[in-house]
């Protein structure tokens, strides 16, 4: 009998993969192993919906436990993949158990990036990851009044906005001079940090944490600054971004670099192993290099595409990336990587809160982030996908339909 | 409890007991009717939970806003009149008896 596919990770990913496999047609075994003792689930509520108590567990996992058995898809939970035995094609895991594979699909996710200062071993300092961890930081917020985010990035300021909406006393501790400050342009970090001021986030960019103050009972209380300045917590939630899990596979001799080195096809030097989602470093036709990204569109498609090649339809990953966050009302939407861009300009007017930016780099549209701008973002992701020649002064005037331009040569 | 009747492009057809206030694309995924998939979750960034809706039923739905407006205009298969995005209808005992065909493709 066929040893079928093994899939490492049951996030978003390795989910997909799974069921892309069967509605592929794949007949072989397929077993789908996660450490964390959950159904797979999604994750972007976790920050959001879910610590409001807008949306259950029920709501947040991908499909019901019935799914798995009808689509003979062995789903381990709470067990570990500890090594890869490539010349024996099998995984052993932490609870003892061996598995071999004719393929192997790494989906091992990353892991929070630690605040590397002292205190933050201390009781409420938490992070948000996992559904765990998310339940944890719901827990704590119902109690806590002052809390304190460390991180402007996307969790962070999704997290400010969410313990805000529940009247908190809300601070956020960015690093870097703006918010957000590797996604998106300069204009929107000041929307950003105008928003959250706004409705009553007190947002402090520059700000290097140089320590956790806590209490006799071990518990923190204030988070200090390396220019001295402190600020009362009794709740700290660190978003600071995250470490992929590449570990499994260098110690299996596989090359990696800002995750699992993979080549177009998602696929590893070995040719039994693929790596996506967020482990995998990847080239990225829209990034023009390569890249590792942390979003459910890249988890998804890589998962679809890698079971499209494992199923004998054999193709290259080429998505258009996409991602959005969601802070108080107002919906971020972004369509594909604008790094290294040249020039922004700006559609729509900012001070509405309804706008977009269009950026560019050799006189090439690379990417759009739009803002309350819902009917933009889609046209963005067509315009990349199809390579459209938008010139900037066509994306700044309203006047012009971008709809029309996507079927140009 | 209402009643959601969901026909594949098979002509088979499905139906599901929705607590009111659920999104028929939850009650969807839930319940494993194929074709149905909701990627984002329903937030109406994929275009994935697109279906068709029996007409007698259109007007008792909720209005389509911008954002489902918009990515009604990228569904995979044919947009036609009856096009809505099941993350966006709640269900409501109104509806008891709503009835959705799904398209052949999602993405």
């Amino acid at each position: 009998m066929a040893a079928g596919c093994v899939i490492v990770g049951n996030g978003q990913a390795g989910f997909e993969t799974a069921a892309a496999l069967r509605a592929e047609g794949y007949q072989e075994p397929i077993a789908l192993i996660g450490e964390e003792r959950h159904l797979p689930y999604q994750r972007p509520p976790l920050s959001k919906g879910f610590i409001l108590d807008k949306q259950g567990m029920d709501e947040i996992e991908l499909r019901p436990d019935a799914f798995f058995s009808d689509h003979r898809i062995d789903l381990v939970t709470g067990d570990r993949v500890t090594a890869i035995e490539r010349q024996e094609r099998r995984v052993r895991l932490a609870s003892g158990s061996i598995k071999s594979y004719d393929v192997l699909v790494l989906a091992c996710g990353a892991r929070n990036r630690q605040l590397p200062v002292d205190g933050a071993e201390l009781d409420g300092v938490l992070y948000l990851r996992t559904l765990d961890e998310s339940i944890a930081v719901k827990q704590r917020l119902h109690d806590a009044n002052a809390i304190v985010v460390v991180g402007g990035g996307f969790i962070g300021l999704e997290i400010a906005a969410s313990a805000r909406s529940l009247g908190k006393t809300v601070t956020v501790l960015e690093a870097q001079p703006r918010l957000m400050p590797r996604v998106v342009a300069p204009l929107v970090s000041t929307f950003y940090g105008t928003l959250h001021a706004a409705r009553g986030v007190t947002v402090v960019c520059n700000a290097s944490v140089s320590g956790i103050g806590g209490d006799d009972a071990h518990r923190a209380r204030s988070v200090q600054l390396a220019n001295g300045a402190s600020y009362p917590a009794d709740l700290v939630v660190v978003g600071i971004g995250v470490v992929p899990n590449a570990e499994l596979a260098r110690d299996a001799g596989l090359d990696t670099g800002n995750g699992i080195l993979v080549d177009e096809h998602l696929q590893t030097a070995d040719p039994a192993i693929f790596a996506i989602g967020d482990c995998a470093d990847h080239p990225n036709p829209y990034a023009g290099a390569r890249v590792r990204l942390e979003s459910v569109q890249n988890a998804a498609d890589q998962g679809r595409t890698v079971a499209a090649t494992i199923a004998g339809r054999r193709a290259p990953y080429h998505a258009v990336p996409w991602f959005w966050t969601d802070q108080f009302d107002v919906r971020l939407q972004m369509a594909g990587l604008s790094r290294g861009y040249e020039e922004a300009v700006t559609r729509g007017n900012p001070d509405a809160q309804r706008f977009s930016v269009y950026y560019f780099k050799q006189s090439r549209l690379i990417a759009v982030d739009s803002i309350n701008r819902p009917a933009d973002h889609i046209v963005a992701r067509r315009l990349l996908a199809s390579h459209a020649p938008v010139t900037p002064a066509q994306a700044a005037d309203e006047t012009v339909n971008l709809k029309d331009l996507r079927y140009v040569p | 409890m209402p009643r959601v009747v969901f026909i594949q492009p098979s002509g088979e057809s499905h139906t599901v007991d929705v607590a009111s206030g659920t999104s028929l694309m939850t009650a969807a995924v839930k319940h494993g009717v194929d074709g149905i998939i909701g990627e984002c979750g329903g937030v109406c960034m994929c275009a994935t939970c697109h279906i068709y809706v029996r007409e007698d039923f259109l007007d008792k739905l909720p209005p389509i806003q911008d954002t489902e407006e918009a990515v009604l205009d990228v569904t995979n298969a044919e947009r036609l009149q009856n096009s809505r995005l099941s993350c966006q209808i709640k269900m409501t005992e109104a509806l008891d008896g709503l009835t959705v065909t799904i398209p052949p493709s999602q993405r």
